[in-house]
């Protein structure tokens, strides 16, 4: 078998066009497929104008700071964002079609929040050219202001709370730098219990002072019952997520998953189509299988060789990508091995069934390009795609091929990805053991 | 017509002629095969082909295409197992040379020979590689690629790894079939050499010519059915190949017989 393997090993040292093409190629692809995953489709332009002087961007609400800054990069979520010097600057770009809005926040919107009595406004200004991304600029302008707002009402409610219990327990307060001590109504009340003992039960001034204590009591209860009120109101609607199916991972990490994916599943389909199909094309299997090398030993030593070589150069590949492009833990070697090992292991027993049914390195080639392409995009088809039965007839093809599962495995693996791990490596164990028997069977009447 | 080609088997002075020139009589043959049947579905292959042959004798396999010569080959290689019948020699007894060469062309000769010397695992595998390189004359090319020779020299690769394991049986399928006549007749000088030296080889060919000048026994098979065992001579005298009315040639001989029996 050895032998086998060296002589497989040898003859791809002696193509380097081939083996080049086997390892660029799919590389190349993977990464366009991962970045174009990773970018969400034509990221629209936004001017900005911000005229609120640099000095009084940060001012008081309620007494507490706030930094109207802080609430621009939300803005910058999902859309380019170019800051324009002017209001006119801002509008031209629209006017222009360099942008599809502008967002001009006047000077004084600083100021009107600190004081409260006027409501600042924002001005918005659309370019409807591309009606399509405009209604998504407008929307997104829109929560991303819903999100500012609800930030704002929830410090107008903090402050609020705050208020309330020094009215209800007592405090102080700071005002023009001198504290000032609160007494609060229930040491009110308690000061009035205390009065209200010294004093002859009936007398009038018991009777009114009973009329005040009942008020301080009723005040404590409902002003406690006040504050959960107010939380209230600035959210009214509290939002619970859970999760019941899909992936939780961001685009940007699952694009890694999918370009390791679909890397090493061309690779060593690929290369296990190519090298089983290679001993038909040179006329050798019948020499080989006439006592040299049983048929299950050749499948095994294909499946074999293609796994490695796929496992190499995805790790090579994953390598560079935390190299040069996002931070991975390489803590999570032990998940990424059996992931690649078991996914690399399951497309070469592709490759090898598919090798069966060519005689030549190219039809082989060129059958497993035709049948890996379509499946990789259909495990990549998001169930919001298409109707319900056409997404449960896509599920039940990606079942019987190893690239959902793989990419399920390496999702897991490399991102943490919430699920079971041992679910999608059986997945491909089984998948890789029914493709080495079909291989086999197939082999009976390859010669 | 099967009895009778059993019974040409039992008397070939071909077969006699190669005992005696090679000097290895012996009372049991070299290769004996056993009511061979092979069926593809409906359709069958072979019908209880038997026939055997002695040491250094050269047999020449006859007739039409579809004949089943290239399936009772494969039987006698190990490529396939028969539906019944036997084979007294096991196949890895037994060299096998397909039609076409079965090298890898981008490895050289001696490293196409070293690969399938040790997947044999002939002792000395160097050894057998330098000795066959000898052989068969291609010291002067076992650096190069297979894929750059010319197609005699393919076939002599071929050739010499189905005989690196010294089998005393070489199957040959249309050995000749891709080259031209000079290369033709120097590979049946090397093959003849091997007959020579007691080695039984069992061929398959279209041409019958080659049959006739080469072989010393002709089996003549057709739709899966053996018509005849014996010399090419003695084919050609069953269709009157000594009268003055008879076929000009060998070639016209085999026509003839095989629009005798129906085909």
């Amino acid at each position: 078998m050895r032998w086998l393997l060296l002589k497989d090993l040898q003859i791809l040292r002696r193509s380097p066009l081939l083996v080049a093409l086997l390892v660029i190629y799919p590389v190349v692809l993977a990464l366009l497929i991962g970045s174009a995953l990773s970018r969400s489709p034509g990221e629209p332009t936004l001017a900005l104008y911000n005229g609120v002087p640099k000095q009084e961007r940060t001012f008081d609400v309620a007494g507490s700071s706030v930094n109207a800054d802080e609430f621009l990069p939300e803005l910058s979520r999902s859309v380019d964002v170019v800051e324009a010097d002017s209001r006119e600057q801002a509008l031209r770009m629209v006017r222009d079609g360099e942008a599809l809005a502008a967002v001009l926040l006047p000077p004084d919107i600083a100021r009107r929040l600190a004081t409260g009595r006027d409501q600042p406004t924002i001005e918005i200004a659309y370019n409807s050219e591309d009606p399509v991304k405009q209604q998504a600029v407008e929307s997104l302008i829109r929560a991303r202001i819903a999100d500012a707002n609800r930030a704002l009402a929830r410090k107008y409610e903090q402050t609020t709370v705050r208020y309330i219990e020094m009215l209800r327990d007592g405090g102080s307060i700071s005002i023009l730098g001198n504290d000032v001590s609160i007494l609060g109504l229930k040491t009110s009340q308690r000061l009035i219990e205390g009065v209200m003992a010294t004093l002859p039960r009936g007398s009038p001034s018991y009777t009114a002072l009973a009329q005040v204590d009942r008020f301080a009591r009723l005040a404590i209860e409902n002003l406690g019952l006040s504050t959960q009120v107010l939380r209230s109101v600035g959210e009214p609607i509290a939002v619970r997520q859970t999760l019941l199916g899909g992936r939780r991972t961001p685009l940007d990490r699952y694009a890694i998953a999918v370009a390791l994916t679909v890397s090493l599943m061309f690779l060593t389909v690929l290369l296990a189509s190519g090298l089983l199909a290679l001993e038909r094309e040179e006329h050798a299997f019948s020499r080989l299988v006439r006592g040299l090398v049983s048929r299950l030993g050749l499948l095994l030593a294909k499946t074999g060789l293609a796994a490695v070589c796929g496992v190499v150069v995805t790790l090579l590949l994953l390598a560079a990508l935390g190299l040069f492009w996002v931070d991975l833990d390489a803590a999570r070697l032990p998940w990424w091995l059996p992931a690649l090992a078991l996914g690399a292991v399951a497309f070469a027993a592709l490759g090898v069934a598919i090798g069966t049914l060519a005689r030549e390195v190219r039809s082989a080639s060129l059958l497993a390009f035709t049948l890996a392409l379509p499946v990789a995009f259909l495990a990549l088809v998001p169930s919001s795609a298409v109707s319900g039965w056409a997404y449960d007839a896509i599920r039940a093809v990606c079942a019987v091929f190893p690239f959902k599962a793989t990419l399920t495995a390496l999702d897991i693996a490399v991102n943490d990805a919430p699920g079971s791990f041992a679910g999608p490596l059986l997945h491909l164990a089984a998948l890789a053991v029914a493709y080495t028997a079909i291989a086999r069977v197939a082999l009976r009447r390859f010669a | 017509m099967a009895d009778a080609a059993h019974d040409a088997t039992a008397s070939s002075p071909a077969a006699d002629a190669a005992a005696s020139r090679s000097g290895a009589r012996k009372a049991e043959p070299a290769l004996r095969v056993e009511g061979l049947v092979k069926r593809y579905g409906d359709r069958v292959a072979l019908r209880e082909v038997g026939f055997s042959a002695a040491a250094g004798e050269l047999v020449a396999l006859i007739g039409p295409n579809g004949a089943g010569k290239t399936t009772m080959l494969s039987i006698l290689a190990g490529i396939q197992p028969p539906d019944a019948g036997g084979v007294s020699r096991d196949p890895r007894e037994i060299g096998w040379v397909p039609q076409q060469p079965a090298v890898y062309g981008k490895l050289s000769v001696a490293e196409n020979l070293r690969l399938f010397a040790r997947l044999e695992k002939v002792p000395d595998p160097d050894a057998t590689v330098a000795a066959m390189l000898v052989q068969t004359g291609l010291e002067e090319r076992a650096g190069d690629e297979v894929g750059r020779l010319s197609g005699g020299n393919q076939q002599r690769v071929n050739i010499a790894v189905g005989l690196l394991a010294a089998p005393p049986v070489l199957l040959l399928d249309e050995p000749s079939s891709s080259l031209d006549p000079r290369q033709r007749e120097r590979l049946w000088e090397f093959i003849s050499a091997l007959a020579a030296g007691g080695t039984t080889v069992v061929y398959s060919t279209h041409n019958v010519q080659e049959a006739e000048r080469y072989a010393d026994r002709v089996l003549v098979l057709a739709d899966g059915e053996l018509l005849f065992d014996g010399s090419p001579a003695a084919l050609a005298a069953t269709v009157g190949g000594a009268d003055a009315a008879g076929p000009r040639d060998f070639e016209s001989a085999f026509v003839r017989f095989l629009h005798e029996h129906g085909h």
